[in-house]
């Protein structure tokens, strides 16, 4: 910036540096306040962390203090080794949360484009309504929506009455263990496991646990998931689909493309930026899943929605086994840092030359923009 | 190149500001986790340091009662004490304990003990209290780590049969139908399973159908030893097992209730499995609905109940030891546990309490006397995620083979036994 301001007249080399210097100091004293509460608050700790899962610290003082030794990756071990408890507890927690992602990440993302496209509708009435409406959940403390849950998903509550009436007997939500794929197999008289998956496998759970599914429990975790964090995302793509010029939409219109068309061939493409991001959020956001189950479940029924969020916070302050603890975090760092990675070189744009992405009006179509956009039959907001 | 050495020198004084400030601010951040055990166990003069409770409460009558009895105390000794009600307790205590500026004394659960204990966060207080014999032998082991009692138990709870009078008289039984045998316990169940109502409830967890297992002989570590799949634990589960496929006994959670106690109140149940806790929920929410209590039928190995408790620790790094093992003493007299009781249903933990209170409550009697037999729930470091993970079996006991999942809990114990050891 310092070198696009023209230097004031008379003003030599010298005179240019001493500015430079004093904004250099400017500079750091304003960014201090942020560099003294991140490290206070964010690189302090981790490091504490990280050092505490590589230590034997038993939770009483300081973890840095005196009687605390490094023991290398015995606490890595304990939860890795696939062998005994502390291992198994973490592999039904991976496996709960891996369905949960699975669930979640596609039909939020999936369900927030749709409101969005929705809501985004010049012709419907009411948008500001309904805009707030699905909005509505996410500005909602999450703790409260949990209790709400459990009163809705109750045996007897609101969720199975409505089934009631379809005929439909609904299970027992919050306390029903069986996983979903095992009920489907159960529907279709598979019931035990066969013999080649009872074998304790990856992390001490077996392949037929591994296939288990969400719970029934877990199942309305989802469901709640969904509900709360699609407004949120919503909210990006209308964002998105705002960015998007009439005119885009106009030429595949000529071009003969039907709705369904541009959506796929025009709009979507030029969503991918947004997609990313809301994918990302959401894959980050439900790996980390933790105050409904705190507030909800606790892990119950039969360990189905332990999350290794939760596991953490339990090992390290329930059982004073902190050390474990604090590496399950680092565990669910490493898994949510790879599968982003992973995301971000899947929706990576392979066709699209780099300089012209999202750039989608070029200079010589504006001229013809403003022609064209007095001619689109939209509705002008009115002073 | 003179121009520089100002600007140079400047960065610097500016780094050196961010940096010093980011240290000073690390620095206080860091005087949380003072350095522990300062020596303070040593002390022998009760000093007028104040003093802070922290308690798991269960209502306001447990609140209130506790406050009381603290400040009434205080008055007396001239040291403040003020009571705190934690939200969360055991993630509370381990954030005290961790900052080197824990509550001084606080409620600790059995079965979070021994790892309080072993890191050393506890003051073993309570080998010189001079009541220590009158306390229930059973509850001073509870208590005991590496053969020192370190706190005073606060109260207890067992378990008994809780049976409702008006669907019991609706099915044509008397009081000689009480069972006292497991056949006539199976029985009873079955008359007094009708419709919507299951004859009898318990939650599904081994703190309910560990007291079969106690009432077969068994449990889960008999003489140091893990034992969780012994013959008797197997025979057990076989008769919940039987019990829960004949429909004459359903879980709590099967009913769409949170624990027995709701199922019971609500009239979902005939018969319950519950600690004497129940006594104070069924007053405060089901008034309505009269009760007796009977002590749970005697099994192939006779009498056989869990009992669970919690003690009145003080932290190791309390500033005032010696004035809060004053207020312990206080407030595990046969007076104030007496006290407590009224207030909000608990048993004393002392022996000499125990007529009293029979006297007191002829209705809970069979509670107290189940303290003569009572087992307690293993509580070794570990054991808590052991029957964590038997829990989580039991859930589908219905459909599981009992010998085949306490084989699968057996090895986690035994890895639990042999670290303790």
């Amino acid at each position: 910036m310092a070198r696009s301001i023209p230097s004031p007249p008379g003003g030599g080399t010298a005179r240019r540096r001493t500015t430079r210097g004093r904004q250099g100091l400017t500079g750091w004293l304003f960014i201090s306040p942020v560099v003294v509460i991140l490290g206070l608050f964010l690189v302090v700790p981790v490091l504490m962390a990280a050092w505490v899962s590589v230590s034997d610290w038993t939770g009483r003082g300081s973890p840095v203090g005196g009687s605390v030794s490094f023991v290398g990756g015995q606490n890595y071990t304990a939860i890795l080794d696939g062998d005994g408890l502390a291992s198994r507890d973490f592999g039904t927690s991976i496996r709960n949360n891996l369905y949960y992602v699975l669930l979640v990440v596609p039909l939020q993302t999936g369900l927030s484009m749709f409101l969005a496209v929705l809501v985004n509708r010049q012709v419907l009435r009411g948008r500001g309504f309904f805009r707030t409406a699905f909005y509505f959940p996410s500005v909602t403390s999450s703790v409260a929506i949990t209790v709400l849950w459990l009163f809705l998903f109750s045996s007897t509550g609101v969720v199975n009455r409505v089934l009631s009436f379809i005929s439909v007997s609904g299970p027992n939500w919050f306390q029903d263990p069986r996983g979903v794929i095992h009920v489907i197999l159960a529907a279709v008289g598979i019931r035990t496991a066969p013999e080649a998956l009872t074998a304790p496998g990856f992390l001490g759970v077996s392949g037929w646990e591994w296939l288990a599914g969400p719970s029934v429990a877990m199942s309305a975790f989802i469901l709640m998931a969904i509900f709360t964090t699609s407004g949120t995302f919503m909210l990006l793509f209308i964002a998105a689909l705002q960015n998007i010029s009439g005119e885009v939409q106009e030429a595949a219109m000529v071009d003969g493309a039907n709705g369904w068309q541009r959506f796929w061939q025009v709009t979507l493409p030029m969503l991918r930026p947004t997609l990313f991001t809301v994918l990302t959020l959401g894959l980050i956001g439900s790996w980390q899943v933790f105050d409904q189950i705190y507030t909800g479940t606790q892990g119950g029924p039969a360990k189905t929605t332990l999350t290794p969020a939760y596991l953490s916070f339990s090992t390290a302050f329930n059982n004073q086994r902190w050390g474990e603890g604090a590496a399950i975090a680092f565990i669910l760092f490493a898994i949510i840092v790879t599968l982003t990675l992973l995301q971000r070189l899947a929706l990576r744009e392979r066709d699209v030359p780099r300089r012209r992405r999202m750039v989608p009006v070029t200079a010589s179509s504006t001229g013809a923009r403003t022609a064209s956009s007095s001619a689109l039959p939209v509705k002008e907001p009115k002073p | 190149m003179m121009t520089g050495t100002p600007r140079n020198s400047r960065r610097l004084a500016a780094a050196t500001l961010v940096a010093v400030s980011a240290l000073a601010l690390t620095a206080c951040g860091g005087s949380g986790f003072s350095e522990a055990g300062e020596g303070s166990g040593d002390q022998t003069e009760a000093t007028d340091a104040p003093l802070t409770v922290l308690i798991g409460s269960s209502g306001t009558a447990e609140t209130d009662a506790v406050t009381e009895a603290v400040s009434s105390w205080s008055g007396e000794s001239g040291i403040d004490a003020t009571v705190n009600v934690a939200s969360d307790l055991p993630q509370q205590l381990s954030q005290g304990f961790a900052s080197g500026n824990p509550a001084d004394v606080f409620y600790v659960s059995a079965d979070s003990f021994a790892g309080y204990a072993a890191n050393g966060s506890l003051e073993p207080y309570a080998e010189d209290l001079p009541g220590k014999d009158d306390f229930y032998p059973a509850l001073r082991e509870a208590f005991t780590y590496e053969d020192t009692l370190y706190c005073a138990p606060k109260d207890f709870s067992t378990l008994a049969l809780v049976i409702n009078d008006e669907l019991w008289a609706a099915a044509g039984l008397t009081e000689a139908d009480i069972p006292t045998t497991w056949d006539e316990l199976a029985e009873t169940a079955a008359t007094l399973t009708k419709g919507d109502t299951a004859g009898l409830a318990f939650s599904p967890e081994f703190q309910r159908v560990g007291a079969f297992a106690a009432a077969a002989g068994g449990g889960l570590v008999t003489d140091g030893e893990a034992t969780a799949n012994s013959p008797e634990n197997v025979e057990a589960l076989s008769y919940v097992q039987k019990l829960l496929n004949d429909g004459s006994a359903s879980y709590s959670s099967d009913l769409g209730a949170g624990w027995g106690g709701e199922a019971f109140g609500k009239g979902q149940a005939a018969m319950v499995i519950e600690g004497n806790w129940i006594a104070g929920a069924m007053s405060a929410d089901y008034p309505d609905v009269e009760y007796t209590v009977a002590e749970l039928p005697e099994g192939p190995a006779g009498k056989g109940t869990l009992q669970f408790t919690n003690c009145w620790g003080i932290a190791a790094d309390s500033d005032n030891v010696e004035g809060a093992r004053q207020l312990v003493e206080q407030l595990t007299s046969v007076d104030s546990q007496l006290a407590f009781s009224k207030a909000f249903g608990v048993m004393p933990s002392v022996q000499s309490a125990a007529d009293q209170w029979s006297e007191q409550y002829p209705d809970l009697a069979p509670f107290i006397a189940g303290g003569d037999y009572a087992q307690n729930v293993p509580a070794q470091p570990g054991a808590v995620d052991v029957i964590a993970e038997l829990n989580a079996q039991l859930e589908s006991l219905k459909t599981a083979d009992p010998q085949q999942l306490l084989d699968g809990v057996q090895p986690d114990l035994e890895a639990v036994i042999a670290d303790a050891q």
